[in-house]
């Protein structure tokens, strides 16, 4: 049985004396029939779809709609110029999060991580850390254990969806596994991992589902830029051994309810938010006026 | 929710449901069916008819009709490829009285005539469920391999199927059984643990009762495909 509450994953974790990746993989073995090996094989099938996706990007790419491609391409290029803040790990952590996003718009393969218009999320913190050899192979699937554990949870408690319960149930989910993803794999502790993923998620709480013209495009494939940023300032938080006042359970719960208290407008059905504004509604009225 | 549907799955974009989950269902479709389909008619129903066309719905479909798999690139290609393969397809929106927002209404036609018709919604995450089958109500995923019968409504029809499962030692995981609702034939689903042999569906579907019978086999590589 996979875990109802962090609570139980972490208390799992510190009886059976194992790392939460371990105890994430041991019960999901129980649950899906798969043995320990095809279980490994078939995160590291997914870790290298992850590369794949970023190594194949084409910066000439446009999506159907003509909304997006390209972008992750400009950045790229502005921070070898000079023009940009943060660093090498933040351009390039916004850059993969757009590339990602980007081929999932333009009809690529990607991983879903919670969803498909989340996917960019994780492999934005993760594959800039692999590249500079700081996360090897086997660490970056522990870490993806330890997200899924967290992703889990959510599952569990809440929803993972968008139309249930707005862009918090899928870049915010995504954040919070990415948060705790990174705190593993610089050593945090599990509780560490926990406050990282509940900082994440806290920060977005609220966040709305509101795709213009429906499509997963416009505002999604920037978004998954902040779910990636906010995923690495929670973890540099949660690392230095900053608190946060909610346990992640709880937040996971608030976050369940304000999905619920959420107006149908705002959860994935292109009527409220960025979708409703005159430009949303003249881009969706544009592109129904094309596929006539 | 399983690890890897948290993680996962592999798939083409841009929407797990609309993408992901409507390739499944043309894959099932045509896995159900046995062979390519030459004519294909697709009705999208609910959110599938109003933001299918910018989620690539309509070309995750014809991928699947045609065998590719929701992770297969060439699934944006698909109209060419149904042309390269001679399937010709009509798409358009259905009303229905009630049914799932991301629905499905199949009706498909082998090289050899063999008609298949099926309702299928996508549920969220690429995951899928057949709702219906040549007009009967059904209930299945299209995850595990899966066995469906029309027989006469007659007594021992069931006992019969399952004998001739458990000489062959294949384990039954669910049964449904469904009566349809004009005429006096029911309909048998049946998710089995282990791949079910073609020689099994020969064996089936000459028994006395038996109408017809559909077998689905997830385990079964590309190759050898059978009709």
């Amino acid at each position: 049985m996979s875990f109802l509450s962090c609570e139980e994953m972490l208390a799992a974790a510190r009886t059976q004396k194992i790392s939460l990746a371990e105890a994430v993989l041991r019960s999901d073995l129980a649950e899906s029939r798969l043995t320990e090996e095809q279980s490994r094989h078939t995160m590291r099938h997914l870790w290298h779809v992850m590369e794949a996706t970023s190594r194949e990007y084409d910066p000439a790419q446009r999506s159907r709609s003509g909304l997006s491609g390209g972008d992750a391409a400009k950045v790229e290029q502005a921070h070898k110029a000079g023009r940009s803040y943060g660093g090498d790990y933040l351009a390039e952590v916004t850059a993969e999060a757009l590339k990602t996003a980007e081929c999932n718009a333009c009809m690529k393969r990607i991983v879903a991580a919670p969803t498909a218009g989340s996917c960019g999320v994780l492999p934005a913190v993760l594959l800039p850390l692999a590249r500079v050899g700081e996360a090897d192979e086997d660490a970056i699937c522990e870490a993806l254990y330890v997200a899924a554990g967290f992703g889990q949870v959510i599952a569990a408690r809440a929803t993972l969806a968008g139309a249930e319960g707005g862009c918090q149930a899928e870049v915010g989910a995504a954040s919070a596994m990415a948060a705790a993803a990174l705190c593993h794999l610089k050593g945090g502790t599990p509780e560490q991992c926990a406050a990282a993923a509940a900082m994440a998620l806290g920060n977005l709480l609220g966040l709305v589902c509101d795709p213009v013209a429906g499509l997963v495009e416009v505002p999604c494939v920037k978004r998954n830029v902040v779910g990636a940023v906010n995923a690495v300032a929670c973890a540099n938080m949660a690392l230095a051994g900053v608190d946060y006042a909610i346990p992640c359970d709880e937040v996971i719960d608030a976050m369940g309810r304000v999905g619920s208290l959420l107006s149908p407008d705002l959860r994935e059905t292109g009527q409220g938010g960025l979708a409703a504004t005159p430009t949303g509604v003249r881009i969706a009225e544009r592109l129904a006026e094309n596929d006539g | 929710m399983r690890l890897f549907d948290v993680l996962g799955p592999v798939m083409i974009g841009p929407s797990s449901s609309h993408t992901a989950g409507a390739a499944k269902i043309g894959y099932t479709a045509q896995k159900l069916l046995g062979d390519l389909p030459v004519e294909a008619d697709i009705g999208l129903y609910g959110s599938f008819a109003t933001t299918g066309k910018g989620h690539g719905t309509d070309r995750a479909l014809v991928a699947g009709l045609l065998g590719l798999r929701p992770d297969d690139p060439r699934l944006p290609d698909s109209f060419a490829l149904a042309q390269q393969q001679g399937m010709k397809f009509r798409i358009h929106p259905v009303e229905l009285r009630s049914g799932h927002p991301n629905t499905a209404v199949l009706t498909l036609k082998s090289r050899t005539g063999r008609v298949l018709s099926m309702k299928a919604a996508s549920v969220g995450g690429g995951r899928i469920r057949v709702t219906e089958i040549d007009g009967v109500p059904a209930d299945f995923g299209g995850d595990s391999n899966t066995l469906i019968i029309h027989n006469e409504d007659t007594p021992g029809c069931i006992a019969e199927v399952t004998a001739s499962l458990a000489m062959r030692r294949i384990n039954i995981a669910s049964m449904q059984v469904f009566r349809a609702g004009t005429g006096s034939y029911a309909v048998m689903v049946l998710e089995c643990d282990s791949h079910i042999p073609h020689p099994l569906v020969q064996q089936l579907a000459v028994m006395p009762g038996i109408l017809k019978v559909t077998c689905l086999n997830v385990d079964e590589p590309e190759e050898s495909a059978e009709e």
